[in-house]
C-alpha cells in the first residue's frame, strides 16, 4: 500500500468527511433534488440537458449546461443519433460505481494507476415488444467488470470495488425498487 | 420517595457488573428492574438459543466460569442461571417487578419514577438492554393478512409457525439461527440477506471468540477505531453457539435447503415482496470482511509464535449465490405463511426525560459518559471496545464507568464543600 501522504486519485476525501459531518448535523441540508428535462426531437430521437439541482438549502446551477441525445440504433429502424436510453443507465451505473472506486481507494490510501470498466446488460427484447408479457422490459441482469491496476493487493482491489457497490447511488437505484410518478400537465 | 446515591436501570448483566464495582467503591445504589434478573433472557429469547460466546468467556468482575464444559455454549436455562447466580453472589440490591416510568433532571440529580415508588438519586446508570423493540421496516403493514407476522423477539419455537413457507428477513446471528431450526422442521425457508458478517465458528482449531480475545481484538478502544459511528451499527459476527461447534453461514443454510434472496426492499400493495439484486455484493463484502478478520488472526499468530501450535490457516469457500436470485415473490402464491423480522433491534427510551437523544432516538455518549452529570449508559454495541456488547465486555465498561462515576461524585463534594 502506498505512503498516504503521496497517494492521490483527485479526490478531495477530507471535503467528502467535511460533507458527512456538516450534513449529519444539519440533516435538511443533505435533501437534494437532481434533475434533467428532456425534448422530443424526431422519432426516437431526444435532446435531453441538465444543469440545475437542488441541495444544501438551495438552488444550485452547473458553469455549463450538459447535453444529451438519445436515439435508437439503425437495426430499429431509427437515426442512431445518440445513445440508447437502456446504455445511459449502464454509463450512469458504470460511472458511479467508477467514482465510487475512487473515493474509497483515496479514503484507504491506495494509489490507482488505471481503472477502467466494461459493463453490459443482458435483455430479451420480447419484452419490450410486447411479444411474451412474461418477459420483463428492462435488464435481465447487468454485469460489470474491472480491471484495476493500483498499489494494492488483489483482496484489497476487491473490497475497494464491493465498498464502491455498498455506496453507489445508482447501484441502488438499480438493484432497488423505486416510486416513480408520471404526470401530465 | 426514597433516596440513594446511584439508580441502575436493569438487572442484566451490565447493570450487574456496574452493581459490583460500585459496591467496592461503597457507593450505595439500587438497581430497578421490571421483571426478574436477566428479564430479557428469561422472556424475549427463543428456546433454543444458545450464548454465541463460550462459557470460559463470560467474566464479569469476581465471577468467572469454574465447571467442566469451558468451550460449549449455554443454553438458554444455563444463561439465565448464570446471571441470576452473578446477582446472588455479589448480593446486588436489585428491586424486581419495579418498572421506571421516567427519569428526569431535579436539581442537583434525577428523579426517578417507577410503578412502586420515587427515587431520589444523585446518578443513573442506564442499563435497560440495547434490543428491547424488534426494528421492523415501515412496509410491514402490507404484509397480506393470511400471512403471520413474528420478530426474533417473539419467536419462541416451530410449533408456533404455522406448517407451510417461511420467510426470515435478515441474516445476520437472530435470523440465520432461525431460518436453520425452521427448515430443519420441515418448512421450507426463505431468507432475505442484507448486510451481515460471516464468521466461522472454530477457525485453525480454536474458538473465533478464543481469537479475538487473545489477539486483542475484542479489547479494541472505542477513541482508536477509524469510525466509531460505523463500528456501533455494524450488524453483530454471523455466529451461533452450535452444539457441534459447527459454523452456521449461508453455504450451511444453502446446503440443507434454505433459499437465499436479497435484502428485502419492499411489499407491494398486492403482497409482492421485493428483493434487492444486492444479494452478490452483499455475500461478496461480508466473505472479504471475513478474510480480513482471519488474515489479523494469522499475522497475530504468526508474531506471537504461534504457527505449529494451532492448525494451519484455512479459509471457508466463498458464499455460494444462485446466478440469478428472486427479485420478486408473491407472499401468498409462493406459500409463504409467516413472515419473521430477524432485522435487528433497537433501545426503548420512551421513559428517558432527559435531553440525551439523537435524532435517532439514540442516547448521545462519550464511551458510556453521557451528557447529563452523572449519568451513564452500559451494554451497547461498541460503547467502550468491540467487547462492550457481550456479557465479557461488561466487567471492563464498569470498572471505567464507576471510576469515572465516583470522580463526578469526589468532584461534587469538593464544590459543595469549597
Amino acid at each position: 500500500m502506498a505512503n498516504g501522504t503521496t497517494v492521490s486519485n483527485g479526490v478531495n476525501v477530507q471535503a467528502l468527511l467535511d460533507a458527512r459531518d456538516a450534513l449529519t448535523k444539519a440533516p435538511e441540508a443533505a435533501q437534494f433534488k437532481w434533475r434533467a428535462a428532456c425534448e422530443w426531437k424526431n422519432g426516437t430521437h431526444s435532446h435531453s440537458t441538465v444543469e440545475s439541482f437542488f441541495g444544501l438549502g438551495e438552488e444550485q446551477h452547473r458553469k455549463t449546461t450538459f447535453n444529451f441525445d438519445a436515439d435508437h440504433p439503425e437495426v430499429f429502424a431509427s437515426e442512431d443519433k445518440g445513445a440508447t436510453p437502456v446504455e445511459f443507465v449502464l454509463v450512469g451505473l458504470a460511472s458511479c460505481l467508477t467514482a465510487g472506486v475512487a473515493a474509497v481507494a483515496q479514503n484507504r490510501n491506495i494509489q490507482l494507476k488505471s481503472v477502467t470498466a466494461t459493463i453490459e446488460g443482458d435483455m430479451d427484447l420480447a419484452g419490450i415488444l410486447g411479444i411474451d408479457s412474461e418477459v420483463r422490459n428492462g435488464f435481465k441482469g447487468i454485469t460489470v467488470k474491472y480491471k484495476i491496476d493500483a498499489d494494492a493487493k488483489p483482496e484489497d482491489i476487491e473490497a475497494l470495488v464491493a465498498q464502491s457497490q455498498k455506496r453507489s447511488a445508482v447501484y441502488d437505484i438499480v438493484t432497488n425498487p423505486t416510486n416513480v410518478t408520471v404526470v401530465v400537465n | 420517595m426514597s433516596a440513594v446515591t446511584t439508580v441502575i436501570v436493569g438487572a442484566g448483566h451490565a447493570a450487574l457488573a456496574m452493581s459490583r464495582c460500585l459496591a467496592e467503591r461503597s457507593i450505595d445504589h439500587v438497581l430497578l428492574e421490571r421483571g426478574e434478573v436477566a428479564q430479557s433472557w428469561r422472556t424475549e429469547r427463543w428456546d433454543s438459543l444458545r450464548l454465541l460466546t463460550p462459557k470460559w468467556q463470560s467474566r464479569l468482575p469476581g465471577f468467572t466460569y469454574t465447571g467442566s464444559d469451558p468451550d460449549g455454549y449455554r443454553t438458554l436455562p444455563e444463561i439465565v442461571d448464570f446471571i441470576a447466580g452473578y446477582a446472588k453472589s455479589i448480593s446486588a440490591p436489585v428491586r424486581t417487578h419495579t418498572t421506571v416510568t421516567s427519569v428526569r433532571s431535579d436539581g442537583a440529580g434525577y428523579l426517578v419514577r417507577t410503578d412502586r415508588g420515587d427515587w431520589r438519586c444523585r446518578t443513573v446508570v442506564i442499563a435497560s438492554g440495547a434490543c428491547n423493540t424488534a426494528k421492523v421496516p415501515s412496509f410491514a403493514a402490507s404484509v397480506p393478512p393470511s400471512v403471520a407476522t413474528l420478530t426474533a423477539q417473539s419467536y419462541r419455537n416451530p410449533a408456533q409457525v404455522a406448517d407451510g413457507g417461511v420467510l426470515v428477513v435478515g441474516a445476520s446471528s437472530s435470523g440465520t439461527q432461525i431460518a436453520h431450526e425452521l427448515q430443519r422442521s420441515g418448512r421450507p425457508v426463505t431468507l432475505a440477506v442484507g448486510e451481515h458478517i460471516r464468521a466461522p465458528r472454530v477457525y485453525r482449531g480454536k474458538d473465533l471468540e478464543w481469537w479475538m480475545d487473545a489477539a486483542g481484538v475484542l479489547d479494541e478502544r472505542y477513541d482508536q477505531v477509524d469510525d466509531v459511528v460505523r463500528a456501533r451499527r455494524a450488524p453483530s459476527l454471523q455466529l451461533a453457539g452450535t452444539p457441534d461447534r459447527s459454523t452456521l453461514d449461508l453455504n450451511a443454510l444453502s446446503d440443507i435447503g434454505v433459499k437465499l434472496t436479497g435484502r428485502l426492499a419492499g411489499i407491494t400493495q398486492d403482497g409482492k415482496a421485493q428483493f434487492s439484486g444486492s444479494l452478490r455484493n452483499m455475500c461478496a463484502l461480508s466473505d472479504l470482511k471475513m478474510r480480513r478478520l482471519l488474515e489479523l488472526l494469522d499475522e497475530w499468530a504468526r508474531a506471537n509464535g504461534l504457527d505449529g501450535a494451532v492448525a494451519t490457516p484455512d479459509r471457508l469457500p466463498p458464499t455460494r449465490v444462485e446466478d440469478a436470485p428472486p427479485l420478486g415473490m408473491d407472499l401468498v402464491k409462493s406459500g409463504i405463511r409467516t413472515i419473521i423480522w430477524a432485522s435487528g433491534y433497537r433501545p426503548d427510551y420512551s421513559w428517558l426525560e432527559l435531553p440525551v437523544l439523537d435524532r435517532k432516538g439514540y442516547v448521545t455518549h462519550d464511551g458510556g459518559v453521557v451528557p447529563a452529570p452523572g449519568v451513564y449508559l452500559m451494554g451497547m454495541q461498541f460503547l467502550r471496545r468491540r467487547k462492550s456488547a457481550l456479557i465479557d465486555g461488561a466487567g471492563d465498561d464498569a470498572r471505567d464507568l464507576s471510576a469515572h462515576l465516583a470522580a463526578y461524585l469526589d468532584n461534587a463534594a469538593q464544590r459543595m464543600s469549597a
